[in-house]
């Protein structure tokens, strides 16, 4: 058999694949008889290593069986789409107790490398074989490395993409306060996608909401850059052009001196001081009065 | 295509119904400025609310349409420009800066009917 799979024999490529396909089986069936061995070498070298810090010993040797046993299918099997779901359901598992992307490649890494050592140790006799059967093994190990921690990775981004997908919509309330008046309250630093965002909101609500005048406080605003400070600027022209007032509150002393600095063209910005002037400004522009009610006779005595 | 220019009362109301050409653009502005004489309007609402793109002519044409209706002794208000429209225009620089703007053509007739009326205005 050996001679038939040989690297530089002229064979055709036919009777080599039915030699890798040969040796393939032979590696599981010597990987399900010493299971229990190697998977405690495999799960003793993990704790070595100080990798899965997060999970007890019990833990990562549960999960390392699954591993192994996902391992020696997708050896016998060339199909890696069970490992896939696997790696998937295990990362949305261990992702949220704080697993980084080098501990998991870190362990899969090292069961390549407990597996290897052992067919070292079992061909060690035969160079020949135990050639052949690396080339065999290795390509299909690194292959199962590979999915692991690409199904890992690409978990970790879901999880990252779904969370700024949420904060994005925390981040970008408009309300309205009263019939045709909104607010924005803007919180936190504003980068040029969020500023974007913003105006893209603001616009919407404008139109969904018939609004005349919106105020933007931007009291929760930590710094501005010359950027985003033109970004408020052409949110404020567009929404004049959307026949929308915009009123700017909350400027910090600090974004105050910024914008000066900058030079930003701040004719255009109506600005007062807080936000229940901002408010105040808008009724007066909209023509609300807001007046204290007589007290009733009834709430008098009281 | 010619757009339509309807009186209504004291104002005349351009509602444009489609894409226009430059053409179309020039041919608005000449219309517009001879009706307001003809009907004695003291208003002029433009209505680009199907417009999904306005590019530097069409602002500009508009710009020039409000300042000559102003000489003609009307006023002039731009109404229905979409939020997408007024992101890219205001990307570009084009601002319509001294010309009024309305959310539709409701708002525009208030604020004309406002600005009548001779009272405070909401600009």
């Amino acid at each position: 058999m050996t001679t038939a799979i040989r690297p530089h024999g002229n064979d055709s490529s036919r009777p080599r694949a039915d030699g890798t396909a040969a040796l393939l089986r032979e590696l599981v069936a010597h990987l399900r008889k010493n299971r229990t061995q190697l998977r405690e070498e495999w799960a003793r070298r993990i704790t070595e290593s100080k990798l899965l810090t997060a999970m007890t010993r019990e833990e990562i040797f549960a999960e390392a069986t699954s591993v192994y046993d996902n391992y020696v299918e997708v050896l016998e099997t060339g199909s890696v789409e069970a490992l896939q779901a696997y790696a998937r359901n295990l990362s949305e598992r261990i992702i949220p107790r704080g697993v980084e992307t080098h501990e998991v490649l870190g362990i899969v890494l090292l069961l390549r490398d407990v597996l290897a050592r052992s067919l070292f140790k079992k061909y060690q006799a035969d160079f020949a074989l135990l050639n052949a059967v690396l080339d065999a093994y290795e390509p299909a190990a690194n292959r199962i490395a590979n999915t692991v921690a690409v199904g890992f990775v690409q978990e970790r981004e879901r999880i990252i993409r779904q969370q700024q997908e949420a904060i994005r919509e925390l981040s970008t309330p408009v309300l309205q306060v009263r019939d045709r008046l909104l607010i924005l309250p803007i919180i936190g630093v504003i980068d040029p996608h969020r500023a974007r965002q913003l105006t893209e909101q603001l616009l919407r609500g404008i139109r969904a909401n018939r609004a005349k005048v919106v105020v933007v406080d931007i009291t929760g605003v930590p710094s501005v850059d010359a950027t985003v400070a033109n970004h408020l600027v052409q949110t404020v022209d567009a929404s004049r052009l959307m026949g929308a007032n915009v009123i700017v509150t909350g400027l910090s002393s600090e974004i105050a001196q910024t914008l000066v600095t900058i030079g930003v063209d701040l004719s255009k910005i109506n600005a007062v001081g807080d936000l229940q002037g901002g408010i105040e400004e808008a009724e007066r522009l909209l023509g609300y009065t807001v007046t204290t009610p007589e007290p009733k006779p009834s709430e008098v005595k009281a | 295509m010619r757009v339509p220019i309807l009186k209504q009362s004291q104002y005349v109301i351009a509602s444009i119904q489609s894409a226009l050409s430059d053409e179309d653009l020039l041919q608005l502005r000449d219309d517009l400025v001879q009706n307001v004489g003809r009907y004695r309007s003291r208003g002029v609402i433009v209505d680009v609310t199907v417009l999904d793109v306005m590019d530097s002519f069409a602002v500009r044409t508009l710009r020039a349409i409000a300042h000559m209706i102003r000489l003609r002794g009307a006023e002039t208000v731009i109404v229905g420009i979409q939020p997408e429209v007024a992101f890219a225009m205001v990307q570009l620089g084009l601002t319509l800066e001294d010309v009024t703007t309305a959310l539709d053509l409701e708002e525009g007739l208030a604020y004309l009917n406002h600005q009548m009326a001779g009272a405070a205005h909401v600009k």
